[in-house]
């Protein structure tokens, strides 16, 4: 008998340690290519703020950054949550409804086509200033990748399979538990994947068109005063909260999706 | 012969698409014995296929009889079937015992007596030690041996087998074989294999039912006179040449 493929439990663990030491090693590189680019270089700070120069932006206590920082965390992950649970409940009525398929998905996808940002202005109309319409952003801008993937992911089931639960006289809810669902699993996760790094865009872009608070409204005011080392620090503060948001979407696939099936 | 556990006579199916009518199966007559292995052979488009689906519940025929099961040995069309297809078809997020589990599942059977069952089929299909394993970490004859434990689970009456190595490679494939004669002797299940190789078909059947395409119909129906348990040696019997022969020169291949 042809022996199962053998995997070393002991050289995963070292392996794994490896590929996060050079993946610290080079985001520390980063940060000194770009401390010494401002050294010796001698640009100025209203250009390029140093590594430490942009620290020390934290320092100033005019811009709230606490404050700023969960407005928009609120915003990427409102938007994002609300995304997730109307996106796989539209899929899910999808699947159990064919013509509710049939009649909303083509319109779904026309409404995928307009460019979210557009909207803005209106959205300001509607829900006015606030964290509001900038989850509302969030949401609009990652509802679509969720709901494709998810409706996708429903619809691959292998038609042998289906005569398997057949002869049993299976209900079609079995089907659904047993087969479909936990099938479609991979495919909502690829979506989530790629609506996170969105959720994060349409937050930042609702701030700009409209908002008194955040870390997208805080870097139009300091625009103003030219505080690029501010701006670097919302910029990475940013790109931190999207990180985070990201690497909990990624954790939670490993715990529920078997290795193979990843898509 | 006694009751047959399987009868069928002057079955047809025609697939109706566009208007055009497409002659599926016709003429299928024939008796299966309860215990038996019985091959259906055939070239693709000869409806073997179609047949296994009918007997299976899962497309209806247009004409002629089916009848399965008899006073003895009643036929529940609900938890008289196992089926197993050219792909193993595992579950990918289910362990192996989990996969063999389903049919159990679906037929709300107790879990506690399936899954020691289940237990002794992958000990009987040769994967004992690999209950708790993803199918991913098997190879494709094992994911087969497994998909097979699914099909006995619910410990049904008859199998229905879909060119079930078809996938394999042609090693595997002979070693699956000696393991399905095996499986098929301690189980004491009642099974229509079918494929379209040719000597599979003679080397596992108990009776071999030759299926031709175009039009789709069934041209013969024979027993296999070779005594179970049979080793790789009767491929080199005469005997087994003769039936060989007798398949490819139905199917025109002389």
């Amino acid at each position: 008998m042809i022996a199962p493929t053998i995997r070393s439990g002991e050289r995963l663990v070292g392996d794994n340690l490896q590929r996060y030491t050079i993946a610290v090693l080079s985001h520390l590189a980063l940060v000194a290519a770009w401390h010494f680019f401002i050294v010796l270089g001698k640009v100025p700070t209203f250009v390029m703020p140093s590594p430490y120069a942009t620290l020390h932006a934290l320092l100033v206590p005019n811009y709230r950054w606490i404050e700023n920082i969960s407005v928009t965390a609120i915003e990427i992950f409102g938007g994002y949550f609300l995304a997730i649970v109307v996106g796989i409940g539209i899929a899910l009525l999808f699947s159990w409804f064919r013509v509710l398929e049939m009649t909303m998905m083509p319109l779904l996808v026309t409404l995928n086509m307009i460019p979210k940002v557009a909207l803005g202005p209106l959205i300001i109309v509607w829900f006015s200033y606030g964290i509001g319409p900038n989850v509302a952003m969030a949401f609009a801008i990652c509802f679509f990748p969720i709901v494709l993937t998810t409706a996708r992911g429903l619809r691959e089931v292998e038609p042998d399979l289906l005569d398997l639960v057949r002869t049993l006289k299976g209900s079609r809810w079995q089907i659904f538990t047993k087969i479909q669902l936990p099938g479609a699993l991979p495919y909502i996760f690829s979506g989530m994947k790629v609506a996170a790094i969105l959720a994060v865009a349409g937050a930042i872009v609702g701030e700009f068109l409209g908002s008194d608070r955040g870390l997208g409204y805080l870097m139009l005011q300091v625009q103003v005063t030219l505080d690029t080392a501010a701006m670097f620090m919302a910029v990475i503060l940013i790109t931190l909260l999207g990180m985070i948001l990201y690497g909990f979407v990624l954790a939670l696939e490993r715990l529920l999706v078997v290795r193979d099936a990843r898509i | 012969m006694s009751e047959p556990f399987i009868h069928l006579s002057g079955v047809r199916k025609i697939y109706r698409t566009r208007g055009v009518e497409m002659l599926a199966v016709s003429e299928a007559t024939f008796d299966v014995g309860a215990g038996e292995l019985v091959s259906l052979v055939g070239p693709s488009g000869c409806g073997k296929t179609t047949l296994l689906k009918i007997l299976a519940g899962l497309h209806s025929h247009d004409a002629g009889t089916v009848r399965i099961g008899t006073r003895d040995q009643p036929f529940d069309p609900a938890r008289d079937i196992g089926m197993v297809f050219q792909q193993p078809l595992l579950l990918k997020w289910r362990k192996v015992l989990d996969n063999v589990l389903l049919p159990a599942e679906i037929l709300g059977l107790p879990l506690a007596a399936s899954r020691e069952r289940a237990r002794d089929l992958l000990r009987l299909v040769g994967l004992q030690g690999s209950e708790e394993k993803f199918p991913y970490e098997l190879s494709g004859g094992m994911q087969q041996r497994a998909s097979i434990a699914r099909a006995l689970v619910h410990d049904p009456k008859l199998i229905l087998m879909d060119e079930p190595f078809g996938a394999l490679d042609a090693l595997t494939r002979e070693k699956m074989n000696l393991e399905l004669l095996r499986i098929w002797q301690k189980a004491k299940k009642t099974i229509l294999f079918v494929t379209h190789g040719i000597t599979e078909a003679v080397f596992l059947g108990t009776r071999v039912i030759v299926l031709t395409a175009g039009p789709a119909r069934m041209a013969d129906n024979f027993r296999v006179d070779i005594p179970h348990p049979r080793t790789l040696d009767v491929k080199t019997q005469e005997k087994f040449g003769e039936y060989t022969r007798r398949i490819y020169h139905l199917l025109g291949m002389e």
